[in-house]
Parts: C-alpha cells; sequence; structure tokens
C-alpha cells in the first residue's frame, strides 16, 4: 500500500445520503476478475443526469468526495473502493460510513472522514469554489478559510496508512501465536478443525 | 468465581481472539470461510503474486452462485453447456480453477450441492453454531442464524483470510433487538425483518452487531431465522445473531460438514453454554411488539422504506428529516409512485421468488401454498422460482413444488443469486416493477431501471395471482 499522509484538491460535493454500493458500482461493472479500470462504471446513475457535479470541469481529478451520512452501505463489494481509486478519488468526508465500506476503502488508502453534518455542510459551500486538504498526521480538515475540523481515526490504521504498511504481511509475522492459538482451539473446540471432506474433484 | 455476565456475541468473540493489540485492534481466528466467484478473483491473483498459500484450505469452501444464469447447464447428453457471456465465463472459470490448485474444496456450478453460499453453508452443516464465518458477501450476516459470528468482508479481507486464516478487527458495540408477544397469521420473518429495519433504519445497527432476541425466534425454524439475519447488513449492522438451541441442533445433525459422533455432543455442549448470560447488558436496545408486525412491502429505494401492505404510499413531508424528505422524493419518483396510492393498487408485471433471503425449502412450500391451483394474473409478464441450492430444488421437486410453479406460470429454474443483483441474464427491465423476495431495492439493483418491491415468499406469490401487491391472508381465507 502507498503512503498516505496530507491529501489537498478540489472536493466534489455531492452531499446525498446514504449512497450505496450499487450506486457507487453497479453490480454488472463486478464481472471482472481484475481490479483496474472500474472507474468508467463509477456512480453511473449519477452520471447518466446531466449537470451532475461529477462532471463538472472544475471537479476533473478532484481526490475528495463529500457526501452525507451512510455512505456506502449495502454490499461488501471492494470494487467500490476501486471504482473511486480509479476515477482519482483517495478521500471521502461523509457524516458516517457503513462498516464493511470504512474497511475496503482503509485497505485501498483510501481515507473515510467522519464528520459531523454541520461540519459537513460547510465543506459542502466552501468545496464549490474552493480546495480543501486533509491532513492525516494531525487528523484535520482545513479550508483556505479558517475552518479546522478535527476528526477520528482508528491508530491502527492511521500507523498503517502513514506508513504504507501491508496488514497481510504485518499478521504473517504473527504466525507463531497464530499456531499458538491453532492448537488450544484443537484442543478446546476440536469438532472446528478438519470438516469432513465434501467433494475434490468436480462431478 | 462469578465472572461478568456476557453477551452470545461476546462470547464467541472472546472464545477467537488470537491476540490483542494495544491500541485495542484484535487479531481474531476465522472458523470457516466460503469464496464465491465474484469477490474472489483479486485475492487469488494478490496471493499468487506474492507467492502466498491458503493457511487452512481445510476451512474453506468454495461454490459459484453470483453471475451463473440459472437457465439449464446440462445439455441432453449431460454435458455441461457453456456460459454466454464471456466475462461471466471467465470469472467462474477463475474459480474453478484457482480453487483447487489452493487444495480449496470446490462445489461446481452442475453439482447437485451447488448453490447460494449462503444456502450452502447451512445445508452442508459447513457452518456451525459459535464459528468466526466469513464471505466476500455482505449477506454473510445470514449465518448468524444457526448462532454463528458470521459476517461480509471485502476482498483484501478474503485475501488475508485466505493467507493468515485470521482477520484484524476491533470489537463491535452491542445492540439487542427483542421482539416481544407473537406474529399473527400469515406474517412471516421476512415481514418482521422488514418491519425491524423500518423501525431501526439503514444505518440504525453501524457499528454494532445485533442479536434478536425473544419467543418469536426461539418459535422459529432455522430457515426463518436465516431470513432474519441475512438483512441484518439492510439495517447497517455487520452481523445478526439468534442464540442456538435444539431447533438449530436438529437442523445440523447429520450433515455432510457437521461434527458427528463424540465431537457432536462436545460441540452440543459448548454451543449451549454460549446463550446470552442474565444480566448481560447491551450497548443498545430496541424493543418490538410483534402485534405490530403486518405483511410488509417497501415502497421506495432504501430497505428502510416500507409499510404494512394496507397502507399507502407516504408523502414525502411525512417524514420530519429534510434529507429524508429529499430522498423520498427521488425514490417516488424513480419507483414512478404517487403519494397516497394504496399499496394495494400498485401493479407488478414481474415476480422474483429466490435470494439468500427467500429460496430455502420453506419459502418455496409458502409461496406454493398460495400459489396451488392458481395462475398469475395477465399483467404478470415474468414470474421465476429460484431454488437456494440444488438440494433445495431436489427437495421441492419431491413435494411437488416445482409442478405447482410451472402450472400457475413460474418458470421453474436452477440455482444461483438470480434477479436479486443484476449481473446474470435475470434481469428486470428499465421501468418495470418486481415483487422480489430478495433484500435490496437499490435503484437499478435488479437492472437498470427497475422498480423492487421487496416483500416475503406468500406475499409474492400472492402478488403473482393478482398482478398487483396483495396482502395474502386475503388469499389464505379464501
Amino acid at each position: 500500500m502507498d503512503k498516505v499522509s496530507t491529501i489537498s484538491g478540489r472536493a466534489i460535493p455531492l452531499g446525498l445520503k446514504n449512497v450505496d454500493t450499487d450506486v457507487i458500482i453497479p453490480a454488472h461493472w463486478l464481472k471482472t476478475v481484475s481490479r483496474e479500470g472500474l472507474g468508467k462504471g463509477a456512480f453511473e446513475t449519477i452520471r447518466a443526469a446531466p449537470g451532475n457535479p461529477f462532471d463538472v470541469e472544475d471537479f476533473a481529478g478532484a481526490p475528495i468526495l463529500i457526501a452525507g451520512d451512510n455512505f456506502g452501505c449495502g454490499s461488501s463489494r471492494e470494487h467500490a473502493a476501486w471504482a473511486m481509486l480509479d476515477m482519482g478519488l483517495t478521500a471521502v468526508i461523509a457524516p458516517s460510513f457503513s462498516d464493511i465500506f470504512s474497511g475496503n476503502a482503509f485497505k485501498n488508502g483510501i481515507l473515510a472522514v467522519e464528520l459531523s453534518q454541520e461540519q459537513v455542510d460547510r465543506l459542502l459551500e466552501v468545496a464549490k469554489e474552493h480546495p480543501i486538504t486533509i491532513d492525516l498526521e494531525n487528523q484535520v480538515v482545513t479550508t483556505p478559510f479558517q475552518d479546522r475540523f478535527g476528526f477520528e481515526i482508528d491508530p491502527f490504521r492511521k500507523h498503517c496508512l502513514l506508513n504504507g504498511l501491508d496488514e497481510i504481511g504485518l499478521t504473517l509475522e504473527r504466525d507463531e501465536t497464530i499456531e499458538t492459538h491453532e492448537k488450544q482451539r484443537a484442543g478446546s473446540l476440536p469438532w472446528l478443525d478438519a470438516p469432513r471432506k465434501h467433494r475434490r474433484e468436480p462431478a | 468465581m462469578a465472572s461478568k455476565p456476557r453477551t452470545l456475541y461476546e462470547k464467541i468473540w472472546d472464545a477467537h481472539v488470537v491476540e490483542r493489540q494495544d491500541d485495542g485492534t484484535c487479531l481474531v481466528y476465522i472458523d470457516r470461510h466460503l469464496v464465491h466467484e465474484v469477490t474472489s478473483p483479486q485475492a487469488f491473483e494478490a496471493l499468487r503474486l506474492a507467492g502466498r498459500k491458503v493457511r487452512r484450505p481445510d476451512l474453506t469452501l468454495a461454490v459459484p452462485d453470483h453471475n451463473l444464469p440459472t437457465t439449464a447447464r446440462k445439455a441432453p447428453d449431460g454435458s455441461r453447456l457453456p456460459i454466454e457471456d464471456k466475462q461471466s465465463a471467465a470469472q467462474l472459470a477463475a474459480l474453478e480453477r484457482n480453487a483447487p490448485s489452493f487444495g480449496i474444496d470446490y462445489i461446481d456450478a452442475v453439482a447437485p450441492e451447488q448453490g447460494i453460499v449462503h444456502v450452502v453453508g447451512p445445508e452442508q452443516g459447513f457452518s456451525l453454531p459459535g464459528a468466526t464465518i466469513v464471505c466476500g458477501d455482505s449477506h454473510t450476516a445470514a449465518h448468524g442464524g444457526i448462532g454463528a459470528l458470521a459476517f461480509g468482508i471485502g476482498t483484501s479481507e478474503v485475501e488475508h483470510v485466505l493467507a493468515t486464516q485470521t482477520l484484524l478487527l476491533r470489537p463491535s458495540r452491542t445492540m439487542e433487538v427483542r421482539v416481544e408477544g407473537e406474529l399473527g397469521p400469515g406474517v412471516t420473518p421476512k415481514d418482521l425483518i422488514l418491519h425491524i429495519i423500518g423501525v431501526i433504519g439503514t444505518a440504525g445497527g453501524t457499528g454494532h452487531v445485533i442479536e434478536y432476541r425473544g419467543k418469536v425466534f426461539e418459535r422459529m425454524s432455522v430457515e426463518g431465522r436465516l431470513t432474519v439475519c441475512n438483512m441484518s447488513i439492510e439495517g447497517g449492522a455487520r452481523a445478526g445473531l439468534i442464540a442456538p438451541d435444539d431447533v438449530v441442533f436438529d437442523y445440523l445433525k447429520g450433515r455432510p460438514y457437521a461434527p458427528s459422533g463424540e465431537a457432536w455432543g462436545k460441540a452440543v455442549a459448548w454451543w449451549r453454554s454460549l446463550a446470552t448470560d442474565p444480566g448481560a447488558s447491551f450497548d443498545k436496545s430496541v424493543v418490538i411488539d410483534a402485534a405490530d408486525v403486518e405483511p410488509t412491502v417497501s415502497w421506495g429505494t432504501s430497505p428502510e422504506d416500507v409499510v404494512a401492505i394496507g397502507g399507502s404510499v407516504p408523502s414525502p413531508e411525512s417524514f420530519s428529516d429534510p434529507s429524508k424528505q429529499e430522498a423520498a422524493r427521488k425514490s417516488l419518483d424513480y419507483m414512478g409512485l404517487a403519494p397516497g396510492t394504496p399499496l394495494e393498487e400498485v401493479e407488478v408485471e414481474n415476480i422474483f421468488i429466490g435470494s439468500c433471503t427467500n429460496s430455502r425449502i420453506e419459502d418455496l412450500r409458502a409461496a406454493a401454498e398460495i400459489l396451488k391451483g392458481r395462475k398469475k394474473a395477465a399483467n404478470v409478464r415474468w414470474a421465476i422460482a429460484v431454488p437456494g441450492s440444488g438440494l433445495v430444488k431436489l427437495q421441492a421437486e419431491e413435494e411437488g413444488l416445482d409442478r405447482i410453479f410451472t402450472e400457475a406460470g413460474f418458470e421453474w429454474r436452477e440455482p444461483g443469486c438470480s434477479a436479486c443483483l443484476a449481473m446474470n441474464p435475470d434481469k428486470v427491465p428499465p421501468g418495470e416493477r418486481c415483487a422480489s423476495t430478495s433484500n435490496r431495492n437499490f435503484v437499478g439493483r435488479q437492472g437498470p431501471g427497475s422498480r423492487t418491491h421487496l416483500l416475503s415468499p406468500a406475499m409474492a406469490a400472492a402478488a403473482a395471482v393478482t398482478g398487483r401487491l396483495t396482502d395474502v391472508r386475503k388469499l389464505m381465507s379464501e
């Protein structure tokens, strides 16, 4: 994962609540075996409408999206995060996120920043004309004006993002600890191991 | 020593924590990993690139379901028919290649055990009470119906579980949804969960694991419990669960992957000990009166947009929250509905009985009971019944349910996710309505421009017969 520290630039003022994963990337785009190229399908239904914020020239290449409550609700498809990355988005600001989406965003180095509705409303206003900056190290969102909005982030996630750490690599280093747990589990909950084999070969 | 009373969730969580970091993040062991064709190819590819193996192939089971067409899979000579859509075929071929090359059990597309991953898991006894179960699909919450801690994960987490059999997680907050009283006649588990989501909202369970409690659930079949827990994610909760009891144990006993012999007895003893302790507290509690639950349908484009079948399409002004008013206006515009229209006057052209929410034998029986001796209305253009697995299909055929469906004008399909999510050929055309037993009524969910009304299998059957949304109780008393 690439290191993430400060994200600065234009922010697309979408503002919608309950932006679900079928809106972020409809299912027909999911028939791929790759993570690439999904930007074309990102927000397809919203972008079909003339005058939608994604297609305003000022926001071309904008790294930040501003949305309403419960962003990313619905499916577990990580394609939603991949599609956003592919269209150049590396941060989303919203009053709340679905649990699965915020996890998927983090694994792909997309910052999911939670601010209050009032702060989000202010940023939606500023974003129309001006850039926004998200400083992960100091956990603060700023505008060219006096705005300074602090945000919370899971300390482990922050650490991984700032240092570009590979979570799987980190966990693999805990191999011995995992093995110890597996041995204990084999003693206390033995039926959880080696469920009877089904079929190895296709019929 | 008296330890602090714990909830069902806390007991399962505690038994699976491998290690707790200082910052509160926990490394959690995963007992069962279900894999399907859509969210796994990128994970397998990444493992291959990094030269990593699957740590516990024995705890992993793969089955295709999402983009598999539900039309005939075998030619009359028994040979496998090709899948026309090239991308779908490639995705399926990837799973067929990846599973054996990483040593994972694979149920192929023409095996009688094939089906929707969330139907297959419990049916095969692969999903067990007290286990941690994950799958790259948000409806993994379903397995909570047998008392497992089950939740959906993204592809990076699929890769993490394949490589390490663990996940890095923070404990969730706990939420109790307690239902008091009994459900009335004609009111099903699907109506109950739609009603619950209407009460708590689609973000009501965010950050929480829900435990469904009350006599209603104790009396509910395993199929019904799976339906309820399945839609926990529609209420924002990554997982929902119900305490495992004899109903669950009787259901699991003798299934292919379930423990047997001495191990069975030990397992049952542990499973019994998992129920929430008296005096354990929840971070959040919601009480629902079962008497308030009517056969329920959705009117909008969010699963929280539900109303009792006897009601009317709400007016956007009836919501106090201005942003909800705006969302309701958009929903009604998309759905082509006018405020004040009685739900029972809404005509439907399509009927879908299926999906991981409602495709088990009990669901098909409930629909068939309404359809028996009746035919779909003339305005119903397309009606399909899609069993959740090959075994459900066989069982239904043994009971003669397939003939009831086909005589009523339904198509009887092969198992798969089908019209729930518009990534296989089963789609609802733009502007048309579908009375659907699935779980999401999002914009475009069943196809671009499709209009979904979520409801129970019996209610879907009633809509098929009358050609409009209908209170199934009226057909039951006839």
